[in-house]
């Protein structure tokens, strides 16, 4: 069993948490995920490692919630136990610090942007973010931003907090104004990183993006999470996440992300009726 | 006078119209009465043939005498010398090609039903009898087993018996391998499984689960830490796909994915978190035991399957008892016809598969007739759903995260006759050298490479 260290809400769906788990703090590297089980009859689901600590033995998670295990882990208090937690895996990202890089952040993916940009920024990189959000409830993370980045851009959907428009926006701004950037790194929802790598394949920028399929086992033996990349055939979990945008199959990942949408839904609504019950 | 009946006394086994509506055990065990009758078809041969054709040397004879007297106890304290795991062997091993082969009552007659007393006689120690293991006195020798599959758990097993440390590493929450998100609950109930794997940590076996050797931790690290010695029995998890048009699309899965989120995950029962599929109509490819489990699996989730096998029925891998149960389950079989590609609709589930028909041609290097397919005979099948069931490869996650460890072309690793691999006290066997193969020759691997480590730290 895995205990909750601490919990916080940084914005009203989007939660951090601190979980102690030395072997997964001694090794874990930007880039890399988690897969945790929050009880008994649950699910796997992976999460990105946000930050860790292989002092105190921490790793930090941040998840946005979404459905029924998201919302049952939001329901956890610090101190509690969570049943599983499996890591580091997937591949580290490639860090450069000799680099001009911009990372952009999408909403919720900023939580798995921000150990990237820091990483680079670590690394001796130089380092431009561009983040996004809906709206001015949403944003996360800005400090931790900042403080890793020699340019931060903050975007909003309806304009409530920083530019009103998108990253792409940004990013296409950006280019058109001379910057000159080595690589761009998009993590996020796959229908921003899908735009990111089709406006960067214009100027010929390397472009890599971290994918998010449906997961199982997160070791390479299921196949769930496969992807179509350069007309082969990648297994996200031991692959990746981290693969070139210019030949990532979005469409097709957006698609098989649907697979159990029905179900998904079904479960939500039982468990949000469950917690209500419980607070009544 | 031996019972000289020349069939085995048959096993009971829940009705098919019913079993299909539930993942209950299919085979119910022999009670008492069936298992001391049975037992009297034995002859005591002198030479004994049917032990050596058991990978673990169980001591057949003799226990199958403790049955015929009714002394179950004994019988099972017997088969213990040599075998941790009876319940489980007795239920998957395929004794038709391995002790049942041998049997001398088999050349004329129906061999003993070996494989249904050694299951009798663990199903009778556990209902009746289930004082803890004992924890063999310890030789200060530590060694580190990396996944708790069949292999990995047997080859523990034999090492805690003469006294060895033993931790064992699994990448999965829960032990058991294959034996655990593979093969079904109605072939083997996990609570069985766990019992037995119960019996490891009674001995002093420590299994470390939520761990992947090579992400988690490296083997070199591990063997910094004071193993001596590390036995690799990772299996062969990697599944394979045919690179077909429209294998992507959503109801298309690995037989690995789909049985682990029913196996392991419990996707069948209404109270687990995970989804599955319940698919109307669903074809399995493949021929193998793994392609009868998915079948069967898919079956009880509600589907009409077909097996799609590119031989014909004389060639089918699986074992002859599983496809016979397949069939009395309604399964139906879709012999020497092969998938060219996956049609799928706007929203990207499958929706057809179109398939060419095959012919024998003639025996390939493997001796088996290869299939040739017939111009012009393409064939669609309606779907919602499809199982690749064609085989599985080594996981490549440890031979990439350790330096020296030699495999061969297929990402097997490459072992002495002594189950050492090309790094001095890194020892492998099962799956991750043979490539997919049975549970009773991955925990044959780890008995063996169990007694070279002994022989090597002694």
């Amino acid at each position: 069993m895995y205990k909750i260290e601490k919990k916080e809400n940084l914005n009203p769906t989007v939660t951090r948490m601190v979980v102690q788990a030395p072997f997964v703090a001694k090794r874990a590297k930007a880039g890399q995920f988690i897969i945790l089980r929050v009880r008994e009859q649950g699910e796997r689901i992976p999460l990105t490692i946000a930050d860790s600590d292989p002092e105190k033995g921490t790793v930090t998670i941040i998840f946005q919630v979404v459905g029924q295990t998201t919302m049952l882990l939001n329901e956890m208090k610090e101190g509690d136990l969570l049943q599983d937690f499996v890591g580091p895996l997937g591949k580290p990202s490639a860090i450069d610090g000799n680099k001009k890089v911009c990372v952009i952040g999408g909403g919720v993916g900023c939580a798995i942007a921000y150990p990237t940009a820091k990483a680079f920024h670590e690394a001796g990189a130089d380092v431009t973010t561009i983040v996004g959000f809906r709206n001015k409830d949403l944003v996360i993370l800005e400090k931790e931003f900042t403080d890793v980045s020699d340019a931060y851009y903050l975007m909003s959907d309806d304009g409530s907090v920083g530019e009103k428009g998108l990253v792409t926006n940004k990013l296409e701004d950006l280019i058109q104004k001379g910057e000159k950037f080595d690589e761009v790194i998009a993590i996020g929802p796959v229908i921003m990183m899908k735009f990111v790598s089709l406006t960067t394949k214009k100027y010929g920028i390397p472009t890599t993006v971290s994918m998010n399929p449906i997961m199982i086992d997160g070791t390479g033996m299921c196949g769930g999470c496969r992807l179509k990349v350069g007309n082969e055939i990648k297994f996200a979990c031991v692959d990746g996440p981290d693969f070139d945008g210019h030949l990532v199959d979005f469409d097709e990942a957006m698609s098989r992300n649907t697979a159990y949408k029905d179900f998904e839904t079904h479960k939500r609504e039982e468990t949000c009726n469950l917690l209500t019950k419980e607070v009544q | 006078m031996p019972n000289m009946s020349p069939k085995k006394m048959p096993m009971p086994v829940q009705d098919p119209q019913v079993r299909i509506t539930n993942f209950e055990e299919v085979a119910l065990g022999y009670t008492r009465e069936m298992a001391i009758e049975e037992a009297d078809r034995c002859l005591h041969c002198k030479h004994q043939p049917c032990v050596s054709g058991c990978p673990v040397n169980v001591r057949i004879p003799d226990f199958i005498e403790k049955v015929k007297t009714g002394e179950f106890e004994e019988a099972y304290r017997i088969i213990s010398l040599t075998s941790t795991l009876p319940a489980i062997c007795g239920r998957v091993c395929p004794q038709e090609s391995q002790c049942e082969k041998e049997c001398v009552r088999g050349i004329k007659t129906e061999p003993v039903a070996i494989g249904r007393l050694e299951r009798f006689v663990a199903d009778y120690h556990r209902e009746h009898n289930d004082a803890p293991f004992e924890k063999p006195a310890g030789n200060g020798h530590k060694v580190a087993v990396v996944g708790a599959g069949p292999a990995g758990l047997t080859c523990a097993s034999d090492l805690a018996k003469a006294g060895y440390e033993v931790t064992i590493f699994e990448a999965l929450h829960v032990a058991g391998g294959v034996l655990m998100y593979g093969i079904p609950e109605f072939r083997l109930p996990k609570e069985i499984v766990q019992k037995e794997i119960g019996h490891l940590k009674e001995m002093g076996v420590k299994i470390v689960t939520n761990f992947v050797v090579g992400r988690s931790d490296s083997i070199d690290s591990i063997m910094e830490q004071g193993y001596e010695a590390v036995f690799i029995g990772s299996g062969a998890g990697l599944p394979n796909f045919m690179g077909l048009p429209g294998e992507n699309c959503k109801g298309v899965y690995s037989a690995n994915e789909f049985l682990t989120r029913i196996n392991l995950m419990k996707a069948y029962r209404e109270e687990s978190d995970t989804p599955v599929q319940h698919p109307k109509r669903c074809v399995v490819v493949g021929g193998g035991n793994v392609a009868m489990d998915a079948a069967r699996c898919a079956r009880r989730l509600g589907a009409e399957v077909h097996i799609v096998y590119r031989r014909s029925m004389e060639e089918l891998p699986a074992r002859k008892e599983e496809v016979e149960h397949a069939q009395e389950e309604g399964i139906v079989f879709d012999l020497l016809c092969n998938p060219v590609k996956v049609i799928g609709n706007e929203e990207g589930w499958c929706t057809q598969i179109e398939c060419i028909r095959m012919e024998l041609g003639e025996p390939d290097a493997s001796g088996r007739r290869r299939p040739v397919p017939i111009e012009g005979s393409n064939f669609t099948i309606d779907i919602d759903c499809m199982i690749m069931a064609i085989g599985t490869s080594p996981n490549p996650l440890i031979r990439h995260t350790t330096e020296g460890l030699e495999v061969n072309r297929k990402g097997c690793f490459i072992c002495d006759e002594e189950g050492m691999t090309s790094r001095e006290n890194i020892y492998a066997g099962g799956d991750a050298v043979s490539g997919a193969a049975t549970v009773i020759n991955a925990m044959g691997a780890g008995k063996k490479a169990a007694a070279a480590i002994d022989r090597k730290l002694r």
